[in-house]
């Protein structure tokens, strides 16, 4: 039961792109086609949750085991930018299909801050590690969800007359006004 | 160029937010008040400032291959001091930005300036391109933060301007964020064409 309410609580309640506004830059800089948007969510997806499986035994065994919790930010930002690179490097050479579809979207993942802020939130919220990658799969859900829905919306976006001074980022940031005002529903439902 | 061009392309011309569209995440997270805005811009300012200057400084004894890295590196060891300095002397601010904080580390400004601006140009120009940008930024986010008070709380900087009884609450709210991010962004494109 418990899982379930993180579940729904990380997808619709609090999603953490148009509720909690991380990984913003992605959701407003790869959804303008729906097939590029479906690689970036699937990348993030991937990365999140090898981050915070990661991050997450970094902050027990080695920052609170020896006191070092001040080191937090920038052990956790090296952590990732490191295993960024050490699944670029692996899927390469074990996968290099998924290569193909993934790959540009990798390097870009580092300062994607759904990433840290999910593996930060993780250890705020005081979860142990399985939560926590339960936690980290709901997120990348949430993430690629809102991203799909808005790459959808804005493909059709295309075909319409907007209105001059609105093309462009002005009409994307109020689609996704609004797409974060149908996601308000949600709430009190955990 | 010289330095006060350099100083003041990051308000219109060059504005991270507006223009460059860069800083997203915590643009639209803390801007809910005028003050939150102000303090996220200006911890955001202090670690753009110093990691200019550190880089600007020890670029040539950077290894090119390693450098995105250690720029990563210098930009979260200022993080942390903001940071800790910030929960010690100003806990209220600190609990309202949240997480915003710690994620300055990933904020694009930060490490694009580093990379684009500090590596290959002297101290003095990189200290002012980091003060200017980071002003920048910091008129932006207490721009649209106040813009969101005024509408979704009927206050500015905490002081009551209209009756609660007429507010908009949705624009305090995260649709409110990007409503009005969008409506600003328009307007700047229109001011900048004239």
């Amino acid at each position: 039961m418990n899982y379930l309410v993180i579940v729904i609580g990380a997808i619709l309640v609090n999603n953490i792109v148009l509720m909690q506004f991380l990984g913003i830059c992605p959701f407003l800089g790869v959804s303008k086609r729906l097939s590029t948007a479906i690689g970036m969510a699937g990348a993030v997806a991937f990365v999140m949750v090898l981050a915070t499986i990661v991050t997450y035994l970094i902050q027990v065994y080695i920052l609170d085991a020896f006191g070092l919790a001040f080191l937090q930010t920038i052990a956790f930002i090296l952590v990732i930018a490191s295993l960024v690179q050490l699944v670029e490097i692996i899927l390469k050479k074990v996968s290099p299909a998924l290569y193909q579809a993934l790959g540009i979207f990798l390097p870009l993942i580092t300062t994607n801050c759904a990433i840290l802020g999910v593996a930060i939130l993780t250890i705020q919220k005081e979860f142990n590690l399985v939560e926590g990658v339960i936690y980290a799969v709901a997120n990348a859900i949430g993430f690629g969800l809102a991203l799909l829905l808005f790459a959808g919306i804005r493909e059709h976006m295309d075909l319409q007359d907007v209105p001059k001074g609105l093309k462009g980022t002005p009409i994307a940031l109020i689609t996704a006004g609004i797409l974060a005002m149908a996601f308000m529903g949600f709430s009190g439902l955990v | 160029m010289n330095q006060w061009k350099n100083f003041s392309k990051g308000f219109i011309k060059e504005n991270p937010v507006f223009v460059l569209l860069l800083g997203m995440c915590p643009t639209l997270g803390v801007t809910s008040s005028a003050i939150n805005g102000l303090g996220m811009g200006l911890a955001t300012t202090f670690v753009l400032l110093m990691s200019n200057i550190v880089v600007s400084l020890i670029k040539s004894q950077i290894p090119d291959k390693v450098r995105i890295p250690s720029f990563i590196v210098i930009i979260a060891s200022f993080v942390t001091v903001v940071q800790l300095v910030m929960q010690a002397y100003m806990p209220s601010l600190f609990k309202s930005l949240g997480l915003f904080i710690p994620l300055i580390v990933v904020n694009c400004i930060v490490l694009g300036r580093a990379e684009a601006f500090a590596s290959k140009n002297n101290l003095v120009t990189s200290a002012v391109d980091g003060l200017g940008i980071g002003l920048g930024f910091t008129f932006a986010l207490v721009l649209l933060g106040g813009i969101r008070e005024l509408l979704g709380s009927g206050k500015l900087f905490d002081i009551t301007i209209y009756s609660e009884n007429y507010v908009t609450l949705l624009f305090v709210l995260a649709p409110g964020a990007f409503i009005v991010l969008g409506y600003l962004i328009a307007i700047i494109n229109r001011i900048k064409k004239d």
